[in-house]
């Protein structure tokens, strides 16, 4: 076990959001992957994730890694009703972008892209920011993801209203809440446990 | 929050068995399930570590408390409380707030185009007597907790060498970075959630 700063192989930081693929490079030693317990292993969720360095640091505390993923999986993939997989995305994405998580907002942005098949409103986001103006729909959820976003929460019985206003029913506006929440853990988590590198 | 069993998002939200909210969380049952695990895996661990239960709910009722979440704040309080931390500490966690609270999120960019972006605001440096009162262990944590709640595009590996320096291994942090994120999580559903219910 490693109690020091890494030094991070020389790299080039990206200066701009971006929906290319980006590296991420630890700060703090991860696991060995020969080292790992079943418990550590077991924690990844995927085993796939083995490959990660920010995952397999994130598996030192194996408990809240795995109750991480499980939350995290069932507010973006679950398909029962609700807020489409492509807006869950851009509730991503706009808490990174709001927050400054470039490593984050480029995964979700891609996501968001792929899903809603809206490359240039995303890409609108990315360059212009949250108040970028796309359409309604989108700029509420938008707005009610940074609201939320704020410390102190600047989120209000305002933005529950232009939600339903949108066509948005309880269960999609609870994803919402729940998409923005998520981010708020996960920026933090990505921004301040490494940084990110262009590839 | 009286038990690890409550669930604490719903408590904190006022969700009743029955209620529109209720049958809303139960569509997402593993997000409801796991956001409470979390919470276990974090405040109730069977495995502490080296963090100590005090440690952690001094930094939940900080990190609450910073948020201006009044009802969270006061749970983790009471749990810090029950934890048998001396009343001392819960008062220089309530002095930390008054010291730190600003407005979030602020920061600086890479230098590049995003610096027109960039947004000046405090480093959180707590006063002498706030700092002895914590220790140096807890202290190093709330300065490092106050930059993760209010400029986290700040992070650089300098502030986990101050970490490091206070004390904290590696795997320790790694338990402070989830406590403060998750906490971030938790604290805007319960507010998203309880802003949602007021206009069923």
């Amino acid at each position: 076990m490693s109690d020091s700063i890494l030094k991070t192989p020389e790299h080039t930081v990206p200066t701009a959001f971006t929906r290319a693929q980006l590296d991420w490079l630890p700060w703090l030693e991860p696991l060995a992957v020969d080292a790992m317990t079943p418990r550590h292993v077991a924690s990844l969720v995927d085993a796939a994730r083995v490959k990660s360095p920010y995952f397999r640091l994130l598996a030192r505390d194996p408990d809240a890694l795995d109750a991480r993923t499980r939350t995290d999986k069932d507010i973006f993939y679950n398909p029962d009703g609700g807020l489409p997989r492509a807006e869950r995305e851009l509730a991503a994405a706009a808490t990174s972008r709001f927050n400054g998580c470039l490593y984050c907002a480029s995964v979700h942005a891609r996501h968001a892209a792929i899903y809603s098949k809206r490359e240039d409103d995303v890409q609108r986001l990315l360059d212009a920011g949250v108040t970028a103006d796309l359409d309604e729909r989108w700029n509420a959820i938008i707005a009610a993801s940074v609201a939320l976003t704020a410390t102190p929460s600047l989120f209000g019985p305002e933005h529950v209203e232009r939600l339903r206003r949108a066509g948005l029913d309880d269960l999609a506006i609870s994803d919402v809440i729940h998409a923005a929440a998520f981010f708020n853990w996960a920026n933090r988590l990505m921004l301040s446990l490494g940084e990110p590198a262009s590839v | 929050m009286s038990g690890t069993d409550t669930d604490v998002i719903d408590a904190l939200v006022g969700i009743t068995p029955g209620s529109a909210l209720d049958a809303i969380r139960a569509r997402r049952p593993e997000a409801r399930a796991h956001a409470q695990a979390t919470y276990r895996a974090l405040f109730a661990p069977k495995d502490r570590g080296n963090v100590s239960a005090s440690e952690r709910f001094a930094v939940g009722a900080f990190v609450a408390g910073l948020h201006g979440a009044t009802a969270v704040a006061a749970a983790y309080a009471a749990r810090l409380a029950s934890s048998g931390a001396p009343a001392a500490l819960k008062e220089a966690v309530d002095t930390a707030v008054k010291e730190a609270r600003t407005h979030g999120p602020y920061g600086s960019y890479t230098s590049g185009p995003l610096s027109r972006e960039d947004t000046p605001g405090p480093v959180y440096r707590m006063e002498a007597s706030t700092r002895r009162a914590l220790g140096p262990r807890l202290a190093a944590a709330f300065e490092h907790a106050h930059m993760l709640v209010f400029h986290p595009r700040d992070a650089a590996a300098a502030a986990l060498q101050v970490l490091l320096d206070a004390g904290w291994t590696t795997t320790d942090i790694v338990t402070l970075s989830q406590i403060v994120a998750f906490l971030s999580f938790q604290i805007r559903v319960v507010t998203g959630l309880r802003t949602l219910a007021a206009r069923a």
